[in-house]
């Protein structure tokens, strides 16, 4: 009865196509792209570099060429200087917001995981009960429906006029713009739930808890951290928004307060900073969801 | 203990276009240990009747019984094997084998089924323990659901197109596979399949049912000696059983299409 196992081995998949075959033995399941020689890691390096580093050169030669103002579009050059002495100080390129960085960068990742803490939570949550229960779904889902079709953005006069300027506001909105992809997608997962899964389940003789526990909620796991990896993404994007007109520190604060002052040069440090923390951070999401997810990665490409 | 009974089973579904009778005037009674096969065109309400045994459909009027009890449910009393092996994919094949005995209705129940380990090592996965089921070809995946079935010791073991997904090849050696588990270890088998010759490989006796609506046309005993190998499918008395099996299906596929273009 080895039969089919042994002639298995054998076939090594060559290519992508190839390798969603579902006698793809385990051994060989290499992800097609991870060739392993040194030549072949230069080209790749290359590749990733490749693009960012022209546009670079490109703006670099164009802003020193003195086609326009260097205050209005600075060369990488002079904004690498400016975002050294905004995170660690000393060469005063940065004027007023010289070792601010720091500071600023703490608010905003403190307000971003807050908003998304509360937002992602209570939306996994509901959504997972919406997909669980008629009940709840009729009770909540027509509303959500309905409100996540208002552009968080919407909510800025609400959200001051009831909290103020400050924190409260900031993380408010943060965790409205979490909430609602994380309900969906929970939503969904629950609902995309394999037949003959649940079949098995009653089959072996498990009880509604177990049911819940062991077949319904793993099952829902892939949606739910594509629901949370969302969140994340648009957390980023509110925090900005927040930080402009809700409250006082933060690098959305600090865009703005620049802006007001014509320091273009600060301003793109600030956007530079803000990418990376939100790459960051959604690589935060992607390795939790790694690890719970292990079974997830061998089926896909994503490995 | 675990025999099947039918009686005068009906299922009747109500679907959108008006009511579909999938089963009707079922009689059928299966002794314990004893293996038997349900064949039949497509339609026929083979699958419906095995549903009715599993507990995931209730029979409209009539009876069925497993050990003399009314089945109500799905429990692992009745270990069902899908044509779809039912893997949980987020487990590794050794602890899909054991998702049932963690189970409190079993943890009372006390299986008296062969241990996880030994169980493996029995369906050749040992290798495969720590694998993840999308890592494993078709055949190995049909064996560790057979296991972790087994595993529950169920007293009725309920099989749906088991083998329906696989290779031809695989498929011939999964069938030599479950008759030397059946003859280890008898059970209670009721397996559903369109694949003529496999059911009269494997079984005692072949229930042959006709559609619209479903019901059983004929049940003929599969007089060959055990324990059987290959080679008996080469063997006159084999060949002749079959091809009067295949003769049964095929008058009632005829009479169904041609009732079908007569009602269009």
């Amino acid at each position: 009865m080895d039969g089919d196992a042994r002639g298995l081995t054998a076939s090594v998949p060559q290519s992508p196509s190839l390798a969603t075959d579902e006698s793809r033995p385990a051994e060989s399941a290499a992800p097609p792209m991870h060739g392993g020689d040194a030549r072949r890691r230069l080209v790749n390096l290359f590749l990733y570099i490749a693009f960012p580093g022209a546009v670079l050169i490109a703006w670099q030669i164009l802003a020193s060429a003195g086609l326009y103002r260097r205050a209005i579009l600075p060369p990488p050059s002079d904004i690498a200087v400016v975002l050294v002495d905004l995170v660690f100080g000393g060469s005063e390129a940065a004027g007023r917001y010289s070792a601010s960085w720091l500071d600023h960068s703490l608010n905003s990742v403190w307000r971003v995981f807050a908003g998304f803490a509360w937002g992602g939570g209570l939306g996994t949550l509901l959504g997972l009960l919406i997909g669980l229960s008629r009940v709840v779904e009729k009770l909540f889902d027509p509303t959500v429906q309905v409100l996540r079709n208002v552009p968080v953005t919407a909510w800025v006069p609400l959200s001051l006029i009831f909290f103020g300027i400050g924190n409260q506001p900031a993380i408010f909105l943060i965790g409205l713009g979490a909430f609602f992809p994380a309900v969906l997608n929970s939503t969904h997962g629950v609902r995309q739930l394999n037949r003959t899964l649940y079949k098995a389940g009653q089959m072996m003789g498990a009880n509604q808890r177990e049911m819940l526990v062991r077949v319904i909620l793993p099952a829902a796991l892939p949606a739910v951290m594509t629901g949370l990896r969302l969140s994340m993404g648009i957390a980023w994007v509110l925090v900005v928004v927040a930080e402009i007109l809700a409250v006082r520190s933060g690098l959305g604060y600090l865009l703005n307060d620049a802006y007001q002052f014509y320091r273009n040069d600060v301003v793109i440090a600030a956007m530079l900073s803000i990418g990376v923390l939100g790459f960051l951070s959604d690589r935060v999401v992607l390795l939790v969801r790694d690890r719970l997810l292990e079974w997830n990665r061998l089926e896909s490409f994503d490995g | 203990m675990a025999e099947v009974t039918l009686r005068q089973v009906g299922k009747v579904f109500e679907a959108r276009g008006g009511r579909v009778t999938a089963l009707t005037g079922v009689d059928l009674a299966v002794r314990e240990n004893e293996f038997v096969a349900i064949v039949g065109a497509s339609g026929c309400g083979k699958s419906t009747l095995l549903n009715l045994v599993a507990g995931f459909e209730h029979a409209t009027s009539g009876a069925v019984l497993v050990g003399g009890t009314p089945v109500k449910r799905p429990g692992p009393d009745r270990g069902v094997v899908f044509q779809q092996s039912a893997l949980f994919p987020w487990l590794t094949v050794r602890q899909n084998i054991a998702f049932g005995l963690d189970l409190a209705a079993n943890k009372a129940r006390k299986p008296r089924g062969p241990g996880v380990d030994a169980i493996i090592e029995r369906v050749g996965l040992s290798r495969f323990a720590h694998h993840y089921p999308s890592q494993l070809s078709g055949g190995m995946r049909q064996r560790a659901a057979i296991a972790g079935v087994l595993v529950i010791d169920p007293g009725v073991l309920l099989m749906d197109e088991p083998f329906g997904a696989l290779d031809a090849l695989t498929r011939s050696l999964m069938q030599d596979f479950l008759l030397e588990l059946w003859e280890e270890n008898r059970k209670t088998v009721l397996l559903v399949t369109h694949d003529i010759t496999e059911a009269a490989y494997l079984a005692d006796r072949l229930v042959v049912m006709a559609g619209h609506p479903g019901r059983v046309r004929e049940i003929v005993n599969v007089d060959l000696p055990r324990p059987r190998r290959y080679a008996l499918q080469a063997a006159p008395e084999f060949v002749r059983l079959r091809d009067h099996v295949t003769r049964l299906v095929r008058d009632e596929a005829a009479k169904a299409a041609a009732a079908e273009s007569a009602a269009a």
